[in-house]
């Protein structure tokens, strides 16, 4: 494999600076960036580990009530705090249904938000990809796209984002904190990953040297734990990326949905949140015919992106599993099998 | 490794004992050593680039660029690659295949090895083959059906016959009360496995050290041999461990060969360690089929014509076609059956043989074809499969040497609790609303054997070591192999030190066809039988002995003695009798081999009964098989411990074959979109059921002395269309192609 680089600095401000050269990427767990490079789609000059930078593995609630979690933060970790899972319960469920126990061991909250598509054109360095060489034109479009977006997509890029943990993250309205060159700024999740458009090769909001330090759950956000589920829609009954999966939240008084929130994944470049289906929720009851208008809703502006038609019709089943799930209540123990339609409870589909 | 491994502590004393595999320790602790674990001093690594094309030629690469890179020390291609002593277009021997060696700058399928980095460290070499950026004369890659050039083979499978058959189809179906005719779709499915190809080559003058995985470790002594010109016996291949061989590690490969030329050429020891990438195309695989059944039904559900063709892909340049129809020549008694090939011409790599080559993609076609046609005459499968048992062996009208498959089709019943299953479709949910189907299918299996020969030494302590050159590739050779060596020497199997696994030993054939156990296995039970004579000349020779006068049919060999067959108060100890006689030891030699005449006389199959339920959200189309049992007949188990796992793993890959694997070509570039782990899927623990394998007693005198049909590949076969029929009976739809995808269902679904 290419040469390269490898800093371990001591400090944010120093690898701040260690990664203000073009061609730097940082690094954390790697369970993806060295794949990409061992396969050579992913070729730095230099890799800046943050692995032992102190004060990044944090989780910790805030004055505010907001749930601020460090960016080195193992996935198996967060999700394993009991804490935070009783707080938000689908958070660590969408943590749990992700990658296989010995990846989230090692993968960390900064690294998900992080992540590649696994668009296989992106993959393999033989193939035209827009996203991985500007200009180069999309092998995607007209090769095996069945796993491919579904919405937000462009004739540049049709790749999607694979993070589940990002799902219930966008719903959630998750804050990035950011420090760079500039000093530290924030952006809101779901406007953290870019759509594709003409620069499909943009893939964050981030600016060179920027460096995701946590991400931070809103006050509000725990506010849902009584009713929420993810689902994740997949053939491989684990260890495999969501073909379609949703994040739904409700907040329910008098059987009265006073406040939703509901994201897809697997469908975009970024973690799909659909306000226009929250606010069809609100002042709705929890009736089934509500939930399926609100999919269809979020689906409205859907199109097949390639041989990938069936997804937008999974897609509205799925969010209308989820929501008819939240609506029942979050159970009180996680899934033996997280975020899987095939750990329904008693009951749960008799009148599918 | 240690030369001889232990025996863990004692179970039993003989064949047909659960014992544990001798090598678990040394593999779940880590220091079983396989190939690529070897290190020689001064050794260099190997890396092959390959084509991104499907079809075509290279018309430039930049060599410069991949010397000059540090560490690389030789770039091979077709200008400089250094002459081979055996054409790597031409075929050798029965199972070998047509290779990529850097003969010429032709790019017959994507992943072709085109040029081959040899440097000081693996990066430098990974580098090395990235910096050659290839560029190529493209032509349409032709990977579909539509695209491939169909046409009609010699052979099918290993030199089996295009057809085969007996009776008039058009007859049987002419006179049928009802008619099916249904089509089938299998994908491209990757043996990957867990262990890539490695090999480390080591050349002393004109001797070569091979650390390799092998099946065949004698057989491909001889072929690696002629590629370079020397004698066989020149070369030790040493193979302790094969981490999964499945059909893909019997013959060398191209990147193998020119390891073996680079280590040559460069004098120094050379390491090739596939990537899992590189595995998809130049190691064989199993190839799509397109199948069609036709089949006629008479008023009571018998069968009156049973026609099954398959339509096999290979490569452009090598002919492997899957013998999938030939699933339907002994399983089914019909007046007439008809069994016909033809292929398809792709720019892949060469198909071969992979886990029930035929068997597996054929069953799955046939038993879901079986299964419709129960359901035409409305009839439960399992009845219908009965109504059309084979009391001999359509076709040949040969008598079984011998079938419990009735058995097992009343065990695994019984054990599924499959009478209490609805006769239509969508009839059961679960507690939870999941919809809800039972299914089943029949396996079946041929019995091959290999010429295998072995030998015996009982020494002086009363010991013994046992010889031959075994593959344990994870199914438990070393352990089952030592115990049927060690029941031939009337001892204990911790008594008996076992040396295998490289080819300076006694040839033990090909582990392979599921004829490991019985092939190597008869030769030694011969060799020890023929040791355990000589010990029996001795003492019954000598006035001394107790045995004095019994002749050699006249003793019983038991824990360490020899016993007068009509008085076993006359014995002595295998000690006693070599001290006395003076001699350090007694050597016998075995050979195994299938008896023609019990081939010429008897069907030789293994058979089996699977039952699968699977479970399918009403919705979202997700599917899960929730349990499984199958019930198997393979002659006498010598280790069932072993042959579960055998049994259990065969019945994960059919659910596998059924739910999951495929790998997918670019339909434009030829190349496989999923060519690793991420994207080709096999189950994970989350995927696979309870299940269970249930062992029918079977004594079958005439199959081979020791009884023993084979275990390896039986379990795939059935499983496949015990999924999809369950598929079928929780959803109404009826799978046509592998694997199953949620799509296919949706629209059965509400």
């Amino acid at each position: 494999m290419k040469s390269f680089d490898y800093i371990r600095p001591a400090s944010i401000a120093e690898a701040i600076a260690a990664a203000a050269e073009p061609g730097t990427a940082y690094l954390a767990a790697g369970t993806n960036l060295l794949d990409l490079m061992k396969g050579g789609a992913s070729r730095p000059d230099r890799l800046v580990d943050i692995t032992r930078l102190p004060g990044l593995d944090g989780v910790d609630r805030l004055d505010d009530g907001a749930m601020r979690i460090g960016t080195m933060v193992r996935n198996a970790d967060l999700a394993h705090d009991p804490a935070f899972a009783r707080a938000y319960p689908v958070v660590a469920e969408a943590l749990l249904s992700g990658a296989s126990a010995q990846l989230r061991n090692a993968a960390t909250v900064g690294g998900n938000l992080m992540q590649k598509t696994r668009c296989s054109y992106f993959a393999d360095p033989a193939a035209a990809c827009n996203r991985r060489s500007p200009g180069a034109g999309c092998d995607a479009r007209q090769g095996e796209n069945r796993s491919h977006a579904i919405l937000g997509w462009s004739e540049n890029c049709i790749a999607t984002h694979p993070s589940d943990f990002c799902v219930p993250l966008a719903a959630l309205g998750a804050v990035v904190e950011i420090a760079g060159p500039a000093g530290s700024r924030e952006v809101a999740l779901e406007d953290f990953h870019l759509l594709p458009d003409e620069t499909p090769e943009r893939e964050t909001a981030l600016e060179r040297g920027e460096l995701v330090t946590a991400i931070r759950l809103p006050p509000d956000a725990a506010g849902f734990a009584a009713h929420s589920r993810y689902m994740k829609l997949r053939e491989r009954t684990s260890f495999a990326f969501a073909l379609v999966s949703a994040a739904a939240f409700l907040k329910v008084e008098d059987g009265i949905i006073t406040e939703a929130r509901l994201a897809l994944g697997g469908v975009a470049a970024r973690p799909w949140r659909s306000k226009v289906a929250e606010e069809l929720l609100k002042g709705a009851a929890l009736e089934r015919r509500t939930f399926a208008e609100a999919a269809t809703a979020a689906l409205a502006e859907a199109r097949p992106s390639g041989d990938n038609a069936v997804k937008i019709e999974l897609a509205r089943r799925i969010s209308i599993r989820a929501l008819l799930l939240a609506a029942a209540g979050t159970p009180s123990r996680l899934p033996a099998l997280p975020g899987s339609p095939l750990s329904s409870q008693y009951g749960d589909l008799a009148n599918a | 490794m240690p030369d001889t491994l232990p025996f863990p502590p004692r179970m039993g004393s003989n064949a047909g004992q659960p014992l544990s595999r001798r090598d678990g320790p040394l593999k779940v602790t880590g220091a079983a050593t396989f190939a690529a674990d070897n290190h020689p001093e001064g050794m260099l690594y190997a890396v092959p680039a390959t084509a991104a094309i499907a079809r075509g030629r290279v018309t430039g690469m930049n060599v410069a660029a991949a010397r000059a890179h540090p560490g690389v020390v030789e770039v091979y291609t077709p200008a400089n690659r250094p002459p081979l002593m055996h054409d790597p277009d031409e075929k050798l021997g029965l199972f070998g295949m047509r290779m990529e060696a850097l003969q010429n700058d032709s790019v017959r399928y994507a992943g072709q090895p085109i040029a081959f980095v040899v440097a000081e460290t693996l990066e430098a070499a990974t580098e090395g083959a990235a910096l050659l950026a290839p560029e190529y004369a493209a032509e349409p890659a032709r990977v579909t059906a539509e695209t491939g050039e169909r046409y009609t083979p010699e052979r099918v499978g290993f030199g089996g016959p295009l057809s085969v058959g007996a009776g008039d189809i058009e007859a049987g179906l002419a006179a049928a009360a009802h008619r099916l005719e249904t089509r089938f779709e299998t994908p491209d499915q990757y043996h990957n496995a867990m262990e890539p190809h490695a090999l480390v080559a080591q050349w002393d003058g004109d001797k070569l050290t091979l650390d390799t995985p092998n099946q065949a470790i004698v057989m491909a002594c001889g072929l690696f041999a002629a590629y370079f010109g020397i004698p066989a016996e020149n070369i030790h291949l040493r193979s302790p461990f094969l981490g999964g061989g499945f059909g893909s590690k019997a013959v060398p490969t191209g990147a193998q060969i020119l390891t073996i030329l680079a280590a040559r050429e460069l004098g120094r020891p050379v390491k090739l360690a596939l990537t899992r990438q590189q595995m998809f195309g130049p190691v064989g695989h199993r190839a799509r089929t397109w199948q069609t059944l036709r089949m006629g039904l008479d008023g009571a559900g018998k069968l009156t014509a049973l026609h099954h063709h398959s339509t096999g892909a290979t490569s452009s340049f090598d002919d492997f076609i899957e013998p999938a129809a030939a699933a339907s020549r002994t399983l089914y008694a019909s007046p007439a059956i008809l069994t016909t090939h033809d292929g398809i011409r792709l720019d892949t790599g060469t198909p071969g043989a992979m886990r029930a080559p035929g068997e597996a993609s054929g069953s799955a076609a046939l038993e879901v074809a079986i299964d419709e046609a129960a359901e035409v005459c409305g009839m439960n499968p399992l009845a219908f499969r009965l109504a059309n048992y084979a009391e001999v062996e359509p076709i040949t009208g040969k008598p079984y040497s011998s079938k419990a498959l009735r058995e097992c089709y009343e065990a695994g019943a019984k054990a599924f609790g499959w009478a209490s299953r609805p006769l239509a479709p969508r009839q059961m949910r679960d507690e939870a609303g999941m919809l809800t189907g039972w299914g089943m299918g029949t396996a079946v299996f041929h019995c091959p054997m290999f010429p295998a020969s072995a030998e015996a030494v009982i020494r002086a302590d009363g010991t013994a070591v046992i010889r031959t050159s075994g593959a344990d590739m994870g199914q438990g050779a070393w352990t089952a192999l030592a115990q049927i060596g060690a029941a031939a020497l009337g001892l204990d199997p911790d008594q008996v030190e076992f040396e295998s696994g490289h080819s300076h030993l006694p040839d033990a054939g090909v582990a392979g066809g599921s004829g490991h156990t019985a092939s190597a296995g008869q030769a030694l039970h011969n060799a020890g039988e023929d040791a355990v004579a000589r010990l029996a000349e001795l003492a019954s020779t000598d006035p001394a002995s107790p045995l004095y006068g019994t002749g050699n049919a006249g003793v019983l060999a038991r824990r360490g003695r020899l016993y007068a067959r009509d008085d076993e108060s006359r014995s002595e100890s295998y000690a006693e009798i070599l001290a006395r006689a003076g001699k350090p030891q007694v050597e016998g030699t075995g050979k195994g081999a299938r008896d023609p005449a019990s081939a010429e006389t008897y069907a030789l199959q293994a058979h089996g009964a699977v039952f699968a339920e699977v479970k399918v959200d009403p919705e979202l189309g997700q599917m899960r098989v929730s349990r499984m049992i199958g019930a198997f007949a393979a002659g006498r188990i010598i280790n069932p411990k072993l042959a579960r796992s055998q049994y259990l793993g065969g019945m994960i890959w059919g659910l596998s074959f059924a739910l999951h694997e495929e790998a997918i070509h670019d339909r434009r570039t030829g190349r496989i979109v999923n060519a690793d782990f991420a994207g080709y899927h096999v189950p994970v623990n989350a995927d696979v059921p309870e299940m269970e394998a249930i062992m029918i007693h079977e004594d079958d005198p005439h199959v081979n002395v020791l009884g023993v049909k084979g275990v390896g590949e039986i379990g795939i076969t059935g499983s496949v269309g015990a999924v999809a029929n369950a598929i079928w009976h929780a959803t109404g739809f009826r799978p046509h192609r592998f694997p199953v995808r949620i799509e296919d269902v949706l629209p059965s679904l509400s």
